[in-house]
C-alpha cells in the first residue's frame, strides 16, 4: 500500500476508534436543522421555501466544526513534523487527509440530506438537486477548509479565527448551491449553478493541498 | 559527509548562533551540546529541513537540504515521538517507518520486540508510558534505512537499560557507515563521538 493510501487509512482508523469527533459534527447538522420547524413554522409551504438554505446552512457550519481537528491531532503529537521532512510529496499527503475529512463528513452529510430533505418538505426533484450540490461542493469545503486549518495549526482555541478565515471563502459555494436548489424547485434550469460549484470544485482541487502545504510549512517554522 | 557552512539562526530577536561550520564524516558521531534555549533543536530541525536557516549551506555530499535525495537520506526524532494515541503500536510504527520507506510486519514486529516492548503490538498508544512510546519511536530507528540520524533527547524518559540499547544502535548504524548527531543532557558513554558545543 502506498503512503497515500496509508495516511488515508490511518486517518479513518483514528476516526472510527475516535467516534465523538465523527459524531459531534453530524449531530450538530441533525439537531440544528429539526429545531427551525419548531422555531419557524411546521407548515410545509413556509419550510420549503427555506429548506435548500437552513440544510446548506447546517452543512457549512457542521464541516466548519470537524476542520479544527483536522491537523491539531497530528500537529500535537510530532506526525506533521514527519510528513514535512518525509521525501513524499507534502500536497498529496495533504489530500489524503483531505480525502479522509471528506469521506468523514462531506459523505455523511450527502447521505442524511434526503432524510432532511423529507423533514422540511422538499419535493423529490429539489432533493435530487440538493444532493448533487451538496456531491460537488462539500469536497470544496473539506478543500477550502484544509488551508485555514493549516494556517491556524499552532495556535490554540482558534476556532473563532477559523470561523472569521473560512467564511467569507464559503459564501460563494453557499450562494450557488442554495440558488439551484431553489431554481430547480421553480422549474427552472440549473446547470449554470453546478458549472460553477465545479469550477469551484476543480480550482479548489488544484490549488489547496499546495497553498496548505505552504502554510503548515510556515506553521511549523 | 554533512558539511555545513556559514549556518545561523534567528529566533525573534534572539540570534541563536551564527556563522557555525562543521563537517560530519561517515562513521562520525556528534554530540550537540549547549544549555537550554541555546538553539540545539532549532540546529536539528534545520538539518532535517524543517526550519529555514537565516544563512548558510547544508549539504550532504552532493544534496542540499529539502531536495528529495536529502530528505530521503534523513532520519529525525524530535521531542514528539509522532505517534497517534488512537492507534496501536504496529499500526504507528508501520505508518512512521512507511513515511521514510516501507518495512515488511515481520521486521516491525522484529524491532518492537528490540525495543523490548513484545506482546505489545495490539496496544493502544495512549496506554504506553513515556518511556514505552518513545521506545515505540525508537523502533522506527532501528528500522530506518535512512543515512543520517538525527536525534533530538533520544534517551528522554528511557531506564538505562533502554539508554544502553540506544547507544548500541548508534554505535552500529555508525559501523555501518551512517552517522549520528544527537543532543542529550545525561551522560552518554559513546564512543567516538565528537563533541559541539553551542
Amino acid at each position: 500500500m502506498n503512503i497515500y493510501l496509508q495516511t488515508l487509512m490511518r486517518d479513518l482508523n483514528s476516526a472510527i476508534r475516535n467516534l465523538s469527533s465523527i459524531l459531534n459534527p453530524l449531530l450538530f447538522f441533525i439537531i440544528s436543522i429539526s429545531l427551525f420547524p419548531l422555531a419557524i413554522s411546521p407548515e410545509a409551504s413556509t419550510l420549503s421555501q427555506i429548506a435548500a438554505g437552513i440544510i446548506w446552512v447546517a452543512s457549512m457550519l457542521a464541516v466548519l466544526l470537524s476542520l479544527n481537528s483536522l491537523f491539531h491531532h497530528d500537529f500535537d503529537n510530532g506526525i506533521l513534523e514527519q510528513m514535512l521532512i518525509s521525501h513524499h510529496s507534502l500536497p498529496l499527503l495533504i489530500l489524503s487527509k483531505i480525502v479522509a475529512h471528506w469521506l468523514l463528513t462531506g459523505v455523511p452529510i450527502i447521505l442524511l440530506s434526503p432524510l432532511l430533505g423529507v423533514f422540511l418538505f422538499l419535493d423529490d426533484e429539489s432533493i435530487k438537486v440538493l444532493m448533487l450540490t451538496l456531491l460537488l461542493a462539500t469536497p470544496s469545503l473539506s478543500l477550502i477548509g484544509a488551508i485555514g486549518a493549516s494556517l491556524i495549526v499552532s495556535i490554540k482555541n482558534s476556532g473563532m479565527l477559523l470561523s472569521l478565515l473560512i467564511l467569507p471563502l464559503y459564501i460563494p459555494i453557499l450562494i450557488f448551491a442554495s440558488s439551484a436548489v431553489s431554481q430547480a424547485q421553480a422549474g427552472l434550469e440549473i446547470d449554470a449553478q453546478l458549472y460553477f460549484l465545479a469550477t469551484i470544485l476543480i480550482v479548489s482541487l488544484m490549488l489547496a493541498p499546495f497553498i496548505s502545504a505552504l502554510s503548515l510549512k510556515i506553521s511549523l517554522e | 559527509m554533512l558539511k555545513i557552512n556559514n549556518l545561523s539562526c534567528q529566533k525573534g530577536y534572539n540570534l541563536l548562533f551564527s556563522q557555525l561550520s562543521f563537517t560530519v564524516d561517515l562513521g562520525g558521531i556528534l554530540r550537540i551540546t549547549g544549555t537550554n534555549g541555546c538553539g540545539k533543536t532549532s540546529l536539528l530541525k534545520i538539518i532535517a529541513g524543517l526550519n529555514i536557516q537565516e544563512q548558510g549551506t547544508i549539504f550532504l555530499d552532493n544534496d542540499a537540504v529539502k531536495s528529495e535525495d536529502y530528505q530521503r537520506a534523513i532520519f529525525y526524532l524530535g521531542h514528539l515521538s509522532a505517534l497517534s494515541a488512537e492507534l496501536t503500536c504496529l499500526e504507528n510504527l508501520k505508518f512512521l517507518t512507511a513515511l521514510n520507506q516501507s518495512v515488511a510486519q515481520p521486521l516491525l514486529l522484529d524491532a518492537l520486540k528490540q525495543v523490548g516492548l513484545e506482546g505489545y503490538e495490539n496496544e493502544y498508544c495512549a496506554k504506553l508510558s513515556a518511556g514505552q512510546k518513545r521506545r515505540v519511536a525508537l523502533a522506527s530507528l532501528i528500522r530506518s534505512k535512512s543515512k543520517v540520524w538525527l536525534l533530538d533527547e533520544p534517551f528522554t524518559a528511557l531506564d538505562p537499560q533502554g539508554v544502553k540499547m540506544v547507544e548500541q544502535h548508534i554505535e552500529q548504524h555508525c559501523k555501518q557507515g551512517g552517522m549520528c548527531l544527537f543532543t542529550t543532557h545525561q551522560d552518554s558513554t559513546l564512543k567516538n563521538q565528537q563533541v559541539l558545543a553551542l
